[in-house]
């Protein structure tokens, strides 16, 4: 089978598709959101590829940090919307493409035989109409599944607006869909985006989460119901483009995170693009330390069981930039700390600043065998240049936030702006908030 | 009174070497291969045989004592080939065996978490070459990759491989240790080559490559150099995700 294919190739992939792919992925690289984690497919009869379980594997970096696991491009860059923060809108001049069907899952497939990639994550702009364009994308997605018997990752980013049957049939191929809402409120959305609005957004949402449920719910009865974008839905916000703040930021995602199906929420900082237009703000830079913070607070609010009205409220309606949400919160709250580790019960532990999840665990199961002290706490990873001011156990100088005030410890640990600019992008991976 | 051991270097001789320890009741300061040099100041040299039965009787008692991960761990430990980790081997399973509840999460211990730090790398090898293996199609068909891992893990990942790959023929070879598995649609077998010249600067010579495959290879290649972004460059985050070590067989970073 593999021998034909080919033969049929050889005529079709040429510099044509590269130039095609080329501009595809230049097109598609600023959607943020590259996880293939969440599923696990085993290779069925002799097919092709798996999904490995919990995190996908990043199987190369691009030259700004970010992990590529997916093969991520659009079917096709045209498009009859004027998004003002999109690079592919309308009005803007610039190289157009469209793959067939057929060459797309031809790439996809024959990078994956290469161990380049986990699998393909296909965006469009959208042509004619939302439905036109949502099905060539469909076409895309059952070919690889029906046609070529490929069991790898799919992540379909469905077209806002386009209808209940075409995700219902989507659903059914992809392992997860995502629905971007761009803009956090809707005012805004309509003055940047006058073509969407959120019933556009959250009306697929909304579709995705039924199936989801549905299938999870039929899986009971009948075992061999299909299933429905088992590894869920995710969505992104862009940072920076409108004036919202982090804690409507904030309080949208954790309301989305209520939905079942809501897996993740990405956060972009706005990259300046398309700077004729007045609409959108003058930036020199997107703003990392920013879009860095809001992936702190999410991570709090996944994994450390912060509501988002802890890390951000009214008083602080915006992240602090000098230092990270947790060690922000705890300054806050002075009057909890210090915690004796040997004794203070795990969630209260999560919250200590320096200590993360890992550490939390560790320290948890290995209390057990006796009281730590200082040089073991270290050894099992948590973060002493923080965590010295919150906690105590043997042999530490008693100079916790207590003694030496928030003030100063703030000082002695807030980021130094100019180091922060230039490592932000570290940051953002090596550092979630311990 | 110092003593050293000598055995084989092999698993199993390592495990006899604990069956003989707690027999004769004289515990090793070091383990040193047959044939090796004592150090000076040694009061007691004594050989371990290696016995393929002394070592399953040790085995069967660390299946009483420990659950799979901690034997999982010890497996990796061996793997990672760093000095010294057979008789931190030697001194964990000793523990184990000492102490009546599981010393596994006491990582108030150094070995204990010097065992638990270095299975941790191996298993991340083993990741990385899940990570960064890339097939060349070859002119008969099979899917080639050479790696070049620091510590031995290439079989740690060969069932993932088997899996993922199920319908094409492939091999991936460890240059480092010459040796790799060769994937028959139905099996993966070891082999060893016995001319890597080919393999070992990375590339398949055209003649030996699918006259697909360069195709295939410029069209990763500048789909990669499409997705950095310009205003974001930041080369250490880059070398830190993807160390320049495996950069000799990764397609997208070979000029
Ligand atoms: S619809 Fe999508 S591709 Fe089209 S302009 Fe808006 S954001 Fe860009």
């Amino acid at each position: 089978m593999w021998r034909q294919k080919n033969a049929y190739l050889c005529i079709n992939m040429n510099e044509a598709v590269t130039e095609k792919l080329r501009v595809l992925a230049e097109s598609a690289k600023y959607d943020v959101s590259c996880a293939s984690s969440g599923t696990v497919r085993r290779n069925q009869s002799g097919g092709l590829g798996n999904t490995v379980g919990g995190m996908g594997i990043c199987h190369s970096f691009t030259e700004d940090g970010r992990c590529i696991s997916l093969l991520k491009i659009m079917l096709t860059n045209y498009c009859i919307y004027d998004c003002a923060y999109c690079i592919n809108r309308r009005t803007n001049d610039i190289p157009r493409a469209t793959l067939s069907v057929s060459e797309l899952v031809e790439l996809t497939i024959e990078f994956y035989r290469r161990n380049y990639i986990e699998g393909l994550f296909l965006s469009s702009g959208v042509v004619r109409n939302p439905d036109y364009t949502m099905e060539r994308m469909v076409r895309v997605v059952k070919d690889l599944r029906t046609v070529h018997r490929f069991n790898g990752y799919i992540h379909l980013k469905s077209i806002p607006g386009c209808s209940e049957e075409l995700i219902a049939e989507a659903g059914l191929y992809a392992d997860r869909m995502s629905v971007n809402l761009e803009i956090p409120t809707e005012q805004n959305l309509k003055l940047l985006a006058p073509e969407k609005d959120h019933a556009s957004v959250f009306a697929p949402m909304r579709y995705i989460q039924q199936g989801m449920l549905q299938s999870i719910e039929d899986r009971r009865k009948f075992r061999h119901t299909p299933r429905f974008v088992p590894a869920g839905q995710s969505t992104q916000m862009i940072v920076g483009v409108s004036p919202e703040n982090d804690m409507q930021i904030l309080t949208l995602s954790s309301a989305l995170y209520k939905r079942s199906s809501m897996k993740r929420v990405y956060y972009s900082g706005f990259v300046p693009v398309n700077d004729y237009d007045k609409r959108l703000p003058t930036l020199t830079q997107a703003p990392l330390v920013r879009e860095n913070r809001l992936y702190q607070a999410d991570w709090l609010m996944r994994f450390y069981r912060f509501r988002a009205d802890e890390i951000v409220d009214a008083q602080h309606p915006n992240l602090d930039i000098d230092i990270d949400p947790k060690l922000a919160w705890a300054l806050r709250h002075p009057e909890l700390f210090p915690v004796d580790v040997n004794t203070c019960d795990y969630l209260m532990l999560l919250r200590v600043p320096g200590i993360g999840v890992k550490s939390a665990n560790l320290i948890v199961a290995a209390r057990r065998y006796g009281r730590l002290n200082a040089e073991q706490l270290k050894k099992i990873g948590i973060v002493m240049k923080k965590a010295q001011y919150f906690i105590t156990c043997r042999e530490l100088p008693l100079l916790t936030v207590q003694e030496i005030s928030p003030e100063n410890v703030r000082k002695a640990l807030s980021e130094p702006r100019k180091q922060k600019l230039l490592h932000n992008r570290q940051q953002l991976s090596l550092i979630f908030p311990d | 009174m110092n003593a050293v051991f000598f055995y084989d270097k092999t698993f199993d001789g390592l495990l006899s070497a604990v069956f003989q320890a707690y027999s004769t009741k004289r515990f090793p300061d070091r383990l040193l291969k047959v044939g090796d040099v004592a150090p000076m100041f040694i009061d007691e040299r004594i050989t371990v045989i290696t016995d393929p039965d002394q070592a399953g009787r040790v085995w069967t008692g660390l299946l009483n004592k420990t659950d799979a991960t901690v034997r999982n761990m010890l497996g990796y430990v061996w793997l990672s080939e760093i000095s010294g980790s057979d008789e931190l081997l030697f001194r964990y399973i000793c523990k184990t065996f000492d102490s009546k509840h599981t010393v596994a999460w006491n990582f108030g211990d150094a070995d204990v978490l010097e065992l638990t730090k270095i299975a941790r790398k191996v298993a991340h090898e083993a990741l990385y070459i899940k990570q960064f293996v890339r097939f060349q199609k070859s002119a008969d068909g099979i899917y080639v990759a050479p790696i070049h891992p620091e510590y031995n893990a290439l079989p740690l990942t060969i069932a993932h491989f088997s899996d993922r790959f199920a319908d094409q023929q492939w091999v991936i070879y460890d240059t480092k240790r010459k040796y790799g598995y060769y994937y028959n649609l139905h099996e993966a077998v070891e082999i060893t080559l016995a001319d890597d010249n080919n393999l070992l600067n990375g590339r398949l010579n055209d003649t030996a490559m699918d006259d697909d495959e360069k195709l295939f290879q410029q069209l990763w290649k500048s789909y990669f150099k499409a997705m950095a972004i310009k205003e974001r460059l930041n080369p250490r985050l880059h070398r830190h995700n993807m160390p320049t070590r495996f950069w000799r067989y990764l397609t997208e970073k070979r000029i």
